[in-house]
């Protein structure tokens, strides 16, 4: 493959993800320090155990995706299935079916509890930083307990002078195991 | 309904359209279904594909057997056990890879890719009478293993009928994935879902064919899909999502008249297709599509490739552990775990020679078909599991499977067609085949479901 710059919205392949080497820290967008990522991480985080699926859909870019590669290390959603992979309008599908009360999925619905840690800016450039972040996510539904953990790429971008998520994708651990339907977005 | 000869114990779970809540929840019938069923009949352990050169292997099951399949030095495709011939460890412990022999962990004895024994250390230690090239003394071969057109299907059975003749017409479901590559070629490609359910293993495939429930159980998603406004920014694979949850939402006389169900001898059925879209991975409107049929012209002729596209099918059924959506390039295995514990590996397939395009839509179609995290997938899991748990009461002791029970009608390849799509004939036509292999270790035509 020639050496073609990928467009912006490209996806993150590992490599280029990976923290830029032997270069000067680039500007940083003024409100997009370590600090306020993280409060905007543990926000994030908060709005999904609380159920407001509609105010973190908000959070995001207007053509933004989300992604949950099925294997470690997945090079794109795009030649090889994702545990869960929408663009925005998939998405505003799936939190509009996330409030449905005939989701029997969700009949009870899922209780669940997140942590958010060691949280590092990846990439930071005149748009928007991208940050890696870890996570513990507990889901309680029906008698029994799962823990999800894995680690997390987000996107963060100033739009309308707010944070915006531009794209995110989430590692699991066990993105490869059997896994029982998924409903909760990590 | 015609009267069998009486065989065995097994009629006491059958009534004329219904079926005793038994079959799905106790572990002594599921253990003789490992012994009576997946013992015995062609079960399908993988692609040959995913074994392309020689060395390459691919772990799977049948029914709850560790077995492997391999490419040997000879470009043959292998099916053996997964086990030591020593003292019985599992041998290869990874998904899939390449290896020039294969070595167990424990005292190192190593074998050909074709499980014969190579080496063994210390071996000055055994008795006089040991001998590697004993037969005995390798990762023993599966009696039986058949390669059809690519597809792999195994038997533990010494004898009975072969593949062929047990998928009888259902060959033309393989045919028909395979005829639809331009280059007359498939390969497994894009991944792997594994989804699992607290269910019996039965109940997946009773769904499979099941134009009754995506109306009703699929609803949040078909109301989603509806509501959703298409101005939205999607690449694309959101377009497909959505217009496969919005075609679940056809109306009750559409499912009923307009889709069909055909049935098999040996348990074996599919449904035809439900879907008249613009944007679909087999969509005759979208231009994807246009240039992929102008690529099956050019390599198959006009008429050829007329009769391949208008073979429309949706799931079809092969007893009793595969099913295949041929139009979708889609492929779920079906491994029983315990009575109440199932787990479905599902694969996409390229069909060589269409599109990129085209697989990367498939893609998109598998993710929202047979995705773990799927807007719909998710209600069938919730149902399988809600199954189990309401199958644990005796207030219901006899389940109907009976919807069109006794209209069946003729099918001209020996088959028999539902009166219409939402027949349950294919779930009676399966428990057919059960107490034929139940009973017997072989579908014999037993008709006590039905
Ligand atoms: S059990 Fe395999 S070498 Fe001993
Ligand atoms: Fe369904």
């Amino acid at each position: 493959m020639a050496k073609k710059r990928k467009p912006k919205t490209s996806l993150p392949s590992p490599r280029r993800s990976a923290p830029p080497r032997s270069r000067a820290t680039r500007a940083t967008p003024l409100s997009l320090d370590l600090h306020r990522c993280e409060q905007f991480l543990q926000q994030e985080a908060r709005l999904l155990d609380e159920g407001k699926f509609g105010d973190w859909l908000a959070l995001f870019t207007a053509d933004a995706w989300y992604w949950v590669p099925s294997e470690p290390g997945q090079d794109n959603p795009h030649d090889t299935v994702s545990l869960i992979y929408d663009d925005r309008r998939l998405l505003e599908t799936r939190v509009r079916r996330l409030a449905s009360p005939r989701m029997y999925s969700q009949e009870p619905r899922s209780r669940t509890s997140r942590m958010v840690g060691s949280v590092t800016i990846e990439d930071t450039d005149r748009t928007g930083v991208t940050l890696r972040s870890k996570f513990l996510m507990i889901e309680y539904r029906r008698n029994s307990q799962r823990l999800f953990g894995g680690t997390a790429l987000h996107r963060l971008v100033m739009a309308g002078g707010a944070i915006r998520i531009a794209w995110k994708r989430v590692d699991l651990v066990n993105c490869d195991a059997p896994l029982d339907g998924i409903t909760q977005p990590f | 309904m015609s009267q069998e000869p009486t065989t065995g114990d097994f009629a006491r779970f059958f009534k004329p359209g219904r079926v005793h809540r038994q079959l799905y929840t106790d572990p002594a019938i599921f253990e003789l279904e490992m012994e009576r069923i997946f013992s015995a009949a062609w079960i399908y352990v993988g692609h040959e594909s995913q074994v392309k050169k020689p060395g390459d292997y691919f772990s799977s099951l049948i029914g709850r057997r560790p077995v492997v399949m391999t490419r040997d030095t000879d470009g043959t495709v292998r099916v053996i056990h997964n086990q030591c011939a020593h003292r019985g460890a599992l041998v290869v412990a990874t998904e899939h890879g390449n290896a020039p022999e294969f070595t167990c962990c424990y005292h190192g004895w190593t074998y050909h890719l074709d499980g014969r024994l190579k080496a063994v250390p210390l071996n000055h230690g055994y008795p006089r009478d040991f001998d590697l090239s004993n037969p005995k003394m390798a990762m023993q071969p599966i009696a039986r293993v058949t390669n059809y057109r690519g597809f792999v299907f195994a038997s533990l059975a010494s004898d009975g009928p072969s593949l062929e003749e047990s998928l009888g017409h259902m060959t033309t479901s393989l045919d028909d994935m395979i005829d639809r590559a331009p280059d007359g070629e498939i390969e497994a490609a894009g991944g792997v879902f594994k989804h699992a359910y607290d269910g019996n293993w039965k109940v997946y495939f009773e769904n499979l064919c099941d134009a009754a429930h995506p109306l009703f159980a699929h609803r949040s998603s078909i109301e989603a899909s509806q509501a959703q406004s298409d101005d939205v920014h999607s690449d694309g694979s959101g377009e497909i999502a959505i217009r496969q949850m919005r075609q679940n939402g056809a109306p009750y006389s559409f499912w009923e008249s307009q889709v069909g169900i055909w049935t098999y001898p040996n348990g074996h059925s599919y449904l035809g297709d439900y879907h008249d879209d613009s944007k679909l991975v087999a969509a005759l409107k979208d231009p994807v599509f246009r240039d992929y049929i102008a690529a099956l012209e050019k390599k198959k002729g006009k008429a050829e490739t007329k009769r391949i596209l208008e073979v429309r099918r949706w799931n079809s059924n092969i007893y009793p552990n595969v099913s295949l959506m041929s139009q979708f390039q889609q492929l779920r295995v079906v491994h029983p775990i315990a009575v109440n514990r199932t787990v479905v590996h599902t694969y996409n397939f390229r069909l060589k020679g269409a599109p990129e395009q085209m697989f990367r839509n498939t893609i998109s179609f598998a993710n929202i078909v047979n995705g773990t995290g799927s807007l719909v997938l998710t209600d069938d899991l919730e149902i399988y599991n809600r199954i189990d748990m309401g199958l644990s009461s005796e207030g219901a002791e006899w389940l109907q499977i009976g919807r069109g029970y006794q209209s069946d009608l003729p099918d001209q390849h020996g088959g028999r067609k539902g009166v219409n799509s939402t027949s349950e004939v294919y779930i009676r036509n399966m428990l057919d085949a059960w107490q034929g292999y139940m009973s017997n270790g072989h579908a014999a035509p037993v008709r006590a479901a039905s």
